[in-house]
């Protein structure tokens, strides 16, 4: 399962950031198998230009990398780039998969082609209120149902921390440390790393792919001059 | 989770990937240690951090023989550079610690992975959440602090004297011992997790009753709670009998998980063809 729902920030914020789902029903066994309507999600969501792609428990299109010789230190160079076909080759049983997108067009298109396709799938779009609303019109679909995020209860809008706050929430498991996010914006302002590095380092550790790198690269440049 | 010893170089960088700090250096041996109390299991460590495989008492050497010189060893900042990290076998009822904490294990009770719920993301099917009825998820302990679990009694307590009913379906529900009562197995109520979630469900007219119930427990909660709220919209797509209750309580929501109601009992069979070997295009 991703969980998407509570990501801090304003509806501006999430104007890069359109996740979608597709997700079969547990208990629904009788109804087919959903593994390969769920591939054939992963593969159209490709040629719409996402930002990552993921399954809830393989993990995301930018993985943490495995040296088996000590000179790997020196001679490899660790991808930050994301990987589509290796998701899409790792599939091996039906769970929650998700693209991610930073484009309206582009989520838009999709939802749409997803629609046409009509697999059977809840197919679900986590975002700004309004922009699962434009992805429902585009597709020609009345919304069915919608799950709230009320927020963090406590924390609100202007606390200092808010944009490592929103990096590590992009991860809803939590695995996104708050104190990595801090570091990485840390590591930007010092010119130790480039934001695009910074934001291939923090979605290593999103475990289903819902890290979208490209509202993390916008974040961490925000952050680079300014706290608040 | 442990940290073999005899591997760890004390370069730090796990220190700052633990999503509950738990990983310190130690100043006597200069290896990095795990607070286990703190420790959720969720082996954001292990499965995140890469692996290199750098010789122990060469990088050691290295470390110290640069810093001499006023450099730094600086490896890439998600790197365990030897490997360190190695998962113990967990015994009831620390193993409900990973069940909570690390997304890739499936909850025994849901078979579903990641905080174990499908919430109205499947309403297209199940149904779960119809008209007139509204679905809470009460998720405790992000971001990054954590939960334990006789914290989440205190608000399974408040819930259940209102006498509302749990989600049969969901991870919490399954340590309930009586979900008349809230009451969680007593062996686990000290054992910390990274988030876990409630959830309930009630007919709209009781909507602002739980939020006002849900405020008034998580105000002497020392962890974060965070509100789901679940509906169904109407014919049209519109939704427009909870969103005035959370206005009216002060809440202005800018995030939903919208469903779009694509969802069959039975999914279409895929042909064999449609899984070309040319690139998907995109239509216009």
């Amino acid at each position: 399962m991703t969980n998407t729902l509570h990501r801090y920030g304003t509806a501006e914020s999430f104007a890069d950031d359109y996740v979608v789902i597709a997700i079969p029903s547990k208990g629904n066994e009788s109804g087919g198998d959903p593994l390969p309507a769920l591939k054939r999600f992963l593969q159209i969501a490709v040629a719409y230009h996402p930002v990552s792609i993921g399954d809830a428990t393989s993990g995301g299109s930018i993985r943490p990398t495995r040296h088996h010789s000590m000179w790997q230190h020196f001679f490899t160079k660790r991808p930050i780039q994301p990987d589509f076909q290796t998701v899409i080759d790792g599939i091996s049983r039906p769970t929650t998969f998700s693209a991610v997108f930073d484009k309206r067009e582009n989520a838009e298109a999709f939802v749409k082609r997803i629609a046409d396709e009509d697999f059977g799938l809840s197919i679900n779009v986590s975002s700004s209120i309004i922009n699962g609303l434009q992805c429902c019109r585009a597709a020609g679909v009345k919304r069915h149902s919608l799950a709230y995020s009320l927020g963090f209860e406590g924390i609100p809008d202007n606390i200092p921390d808010r944009h490592a706050l929103m990096l590590s929430t992009m991860c809803g498991h939590g695995l996104v440390s708050l104190a990595l996010a801090k570091k990485m914006i840390s590591f930007v302002k010092e010119n130790r790393l480039k934001p695009d590095r910074a934001a291939a380092t923090m979605s290593r550790f999103c475990s289903c792919g819902i890290f979208n790198q490209s509202r993390a690269k916008r974040i961490i440049e925000d952050a680079r001059t300014k706290t608040f | 989770m442990r940290i073999n010893q005899d591997k760890c170089i004390g370069c730090g960088n796990c220190t700052y990937v633990c999503p509950m700090g738990a990983i310190y250096i130690d100043p006597e041996t200069r290896r990095a240690n795990i607070n286990d109390d703190a420790c959720v299991e969720c082996f954001a460590c292990f499965n995140g951090l890469s692996r290199e495989v750098l010789p122990p008492k060469t990088a050691r050497f290295a470390r110290r023989a640069v810093s001499n010189l006023l450099m730094r060893f600086d490896p890439d900042p998600d790197i365990c550079p030897t490997s360190a990290f190695e998962p113990n076998e967990l015994e009831w009822p620390r193993s409900v610690r990973r069940a909570f904490s690390d997304p890739r294990v499936p909850h025994g009770s849901t078979g579903i992975v990641g905080r174990g719920t499908e919430e109205v993301k499947t309403n297209d099917i199940t149904n779960r959440v119809d008209i007139g009825e509204v679905g809470f998820t009460i998720e405790f302990g992000r971001p990054g602090v954590g939960v334990r679990f006789h914290q989440i009694q205190k608000m399974s307590h408040a819930l259940a004297a209102i006498g509302v009913a749990f989600e049969p379906k969901n991870p919490v529900t399954s340590v309930m011992l009586d979900t008349k009562t809230g009451d969680l197995r007593p062996e686990i109520l000290n054992e910390k997790v990274m988030s876990a979630i409630l959830e309930v469900k009630v007919g709209v007219e009781r909507a602002e009753e739980v939020i006002r119930a849900v405020w008034a427990i998580e105000k002497e909660l020392d962890t974060i709670v965070v509100l789901g709220v679940g509906v169904r919209c109407d014919e049209d797509g519109n939704e427009t009998i909870v969103a005035p209750i959370l206005k009216k309580l002060g809440y202005n929501p800018q995030r939903a998980k919208t469903n779009l109601g694509l969802g069959h009992k039975i999914l279409r069979e895929i042909r064999p063809e449609e899984f070309s070997a040319t690139p998907e295009v995109a239509r216009p």
